[in-house]
């Protein structure tokens, strides 16, 4: 029989790193900026984040406070974050270098970085500890509700996650709000479409493109730490994230650049991810094409959206051109 | 209102064109640039001094002879990844999926070795693997060009997303094909009667990957400057509208072109299972199609420069290799230093393509 209390959870825990990234890309996408370095935006996210809290493990050996075991990691993470939008920022709104490009020259490094300092941080701080396992901090990030487990399935499946779970709930429909019903999200979008309209129109289109660009980085960089320190307990293991920025890049095109769709649309990805292992009698071998399906979706969604050509449905107008006043 | 008359303090105009020797001065200088950021964060890392640190990196690149087959290896695959991918950027269509494209024709390579391995000889052998190589990275890559020749569907995405529709699925029949069952792993194809290998020239198989490479090189070269095909794809790149009115059909010259950039990738992945690895994997291409895609950019699709590309990156990361081996540190040391040098790469790209004026310090009118 299909376990459906314990399939939710775990499709939504599978799913809450794609609507980091997937919130964060969406915001870069509305202003024009196909930012393709998600995928190492969010390894970094979680790498910082990993050394941010391996650091306060490290040096408190005791009790550790509460606020500060949640809070450094995060400070860490969002710094991480910001500094990999802010160098996507100046090389491609200022210095105007091809987005794609530098997309993927990020993701290079971005992972390259995570599994770089992933397996050299022990050896690097000269510390005896076999891996980094922060179970101690973790614990901080993964705790529940205190009344989830009274309420049964009920609480069991909208209760029972950590604090990132609801904060990235939270920023997805933040995020649409700011966009579809805003003075400064219609700026966006209207940079996103046509920046030279918007900048007769009086919009600073570099400020735009900047905060967007940073901003979405940073929630990015969010899902990285959710996956390091809620979903994965705190361990990290180099290549584990695996997939999921480029996943959460197709999940933007399959939400149709709708943040509060995404809510919902990260979770169907997350449950494809793990069907597998709720589907009596697949093998190894049909679970590999079960991760197929999310891909194979989005491509349906962007082959259908481009046959139909309904206004709403596509993607900014100037997507990945960097705009430069003076090119006429 | 009155900041409305200031000039501002940095005024940027495009540049018509830069003489050929400043440009390159210009990027060199960017690699120079690049090459102290690499040794300083190096030196942090490991505490050494910074020209050991290079006299490791160049020996780790060509330090034995070994050694160098494996750098000219490596800069072969590259290269052809690269070269696949070319003819499409020329024409302005963003081939992400050089990855997919690469893997589907080591997916059918494997397929043939691994079901016509004891039926024909191993010469046919080959030749099928071949075309059934390109055959299948030609489709995969002709998918998204059709969709986006007939609905102008998104290629950039489309591509990226077929790379994992072709990882999954090989990752499929690695698990359907394991040798030992449970492995994981599909083990080395055909070891014992060797069929479907490319011959080995000398000591190793890597000689005729190599000579292969410089052929479709040549062979790449003269069909971007001379051909009527290639002249077609600098117009569609320049200007579809232009293209449409000398003539050009320009959904035919999408697809053709994208049909050959798969079929090179196919051909790739047909020499990384018959002649380097004789094996598969999912990792197989290991972000060659990434890295193709930025060795195009940076040789600004100049054939020539392609070669100076690929071997800097393959040399940055063999001697980061070398450089993780010996002090160690993690492998992935070397996508560390070949992402600070592509960022400094794709930046110095501004300084040649525009001009920074400087607002003069009292009021003079500039001429």
């Amino acid at each position: 029989m299909f376990d459906l209390v314990t399939f939710i959870p775990r499709a939504v825990m599978q799913g809450m790193p794609l609507l980091f990234g997937c919130t964060g890309e969406t915001i870069s996408e509305k202003a024009g900026s196909l930012n393709l370095g998600i995928p190492g935006v969010m390894y970094v996210g979680g790498i910082c984040g990993v050394i941010g809290s391996f650091l306060y493990e490290q040096n408190c050996p005791g009790e550790l406070n509460p606020f500060l075991a949640i809070f450094i990691p995060m400070m860490a993470c969002i710094l991480g974050s910001l500094i990999m939008g802010i160098l996507f920022s100046v090389l491609t709104v200022t210095l105007r270098a091809n987005q794609n490009v530098v997309g993927l020259a990020m993701t290079t490094f971005g992972v390259g970085f995570g599994n770089f300092f992933g397996g050299s941080l022990m050896k690097l701080t000269g510390s005896t500890v076999p891996s980094i396992a922060l179970s101690r901090t973790s614990a901080f990030f993964s705790k529940s509700l205190p009344f989830a487990h009274d309420l049964g399935w009920f609480g069991k499946i909208f209760f029972s996650y950590g604090f990132l779970t609801y904060l990235a709930i939270a920023i997805a429909i933040a995020t649409s709000f700011v966009l579809s019903r805003t003075r400064t999200g219609l700026h966006l979008r209207a940079v996103g479409e046509n920046p030279a309209t918007a900048d007769a129109a009086g919009i600073n289109v570099n400020r735009y493109k900047y905060c967007a660009i940073c901003i979405g980085c940073m929630i990015a960089g969010l899902g990285g730490l959710f996956y390091v320190m809620d979903y994965a307990s705190g361990v990290w293991s180099n290549d584990a994230f695996g997939d999921r920025g480029w996943l959460a890049i197709a999940l933007v095109i399959f939400t149709l650049w709708k943040p509060n769709i995404a809510i919902f649309g990260s979770i169907l990805f997350g449950g494809l991810y793990i069907l597998n292992l709720f589907i009596p009698g697949a093998g190894m071998a049909v679970k590999e094409l079960y991760k197929m399906l999310p891909y194979v979706v989005t491509i349906i969604v962007l082959v259908f959206t481009s046959i139909r050509k309904r206004r709403e449905d596509q993607p900014p107008e100037s997507l990945g051109l960097p705009y430069f006043r003076e090119d006429r | 209102m009155s900041n409305l008359n200031k000039e501002p303090l940095l005024h940027i105009t495009k540049r018509k064109e830069m003489p050929f020797i400043r440009t390159w001065a210009v990027r060199i200088g960017a690699i120079i640039a690049a090459l102290i950021v690499c040794a300083i964060v190096t030196t942090a890392m490991t505490g050494l001094n910074p020209f050991s640190v290079f006299g490791t990196m160049i020996f780790g690149a060509f330090g034995t002879e070994r050694k160098i087959w494996i750098l000219l290896k490596e800069l072969a695959v590259l290269l052809s990844v690269s070269l696949a991918l070319t003819p499409a950027f020329k024409m302005k269509f963003w081939n992400l999926g050089g990855e997919g494209q690469i893997l589907m024709g080591a997916w059918a390579t494997a397929l043939c070795m691994i079901y016509m391995g004891d039926a024909i000889p191993s010469g046919l052998l080959i030749i099928v693997c071949l075309a059934a190589a390109v055959i299948c990275g030609g489709i995969w890559a002709l998918i998204p060009a059709f969709f986006k020749a007939k609905w102008n569907t998104n290629e950039t995405l489309f591509t990226l997303m077929m790379n994992y529709v072709a990882i999954q699925l090989v990752a499929y029949f690695v698990i359907i094909w394991e040798v030992p069952k449970g492995s994981g792993k599909v083990g080395i194809i055909n070891q014992s009667t060797m069929a479907g290998w490319l011959p080995y020239l000398g000591t190793n198989s890597y000689a005729i990957v190599i000579i292969f490479v410089a052929l479709v090189t040549a062979a790449m070269y003269i069909y971007l400057k001379y051909s009527k095909h290639g002249y077609e794809i600098s117009v569609v790149g320049e200007s579809q509208r232009t293209a449409k009115y000398v003539g050009i059909k320009v959904d035919k010259v999408i697809m053709r072109t994208l049909l050959l950039s798969g079929a090179i990738c196919g051909f790739t992945g047909w020499m990384m299972v018959s002649g380097i690895d004789h094996t598969i994997t999912t990792t197989l291409a290991g972000g060659r199609g990434f890295l193709g895609i930025m060795v195009s950019w940076l040789a600004q699709f100049n054939v020539v420069a392609m070669i100076f590309a690929s071997l800097l990156i393959v040399f940055l990361s063999q001697g980061a290799g070398e450089i993780s081996t010996v002090f160690g540190l993690n492998q992935s040391f070397s996508d560390i230093l070949t992402g600070i040098i592509l960022f400094f790469i794709i930046g110095c790209e501004f300084f040649i393509n525009y001009k920074v004026h400087i607002r003069k310090k009292s009021g003079k009118e500039e001429a």
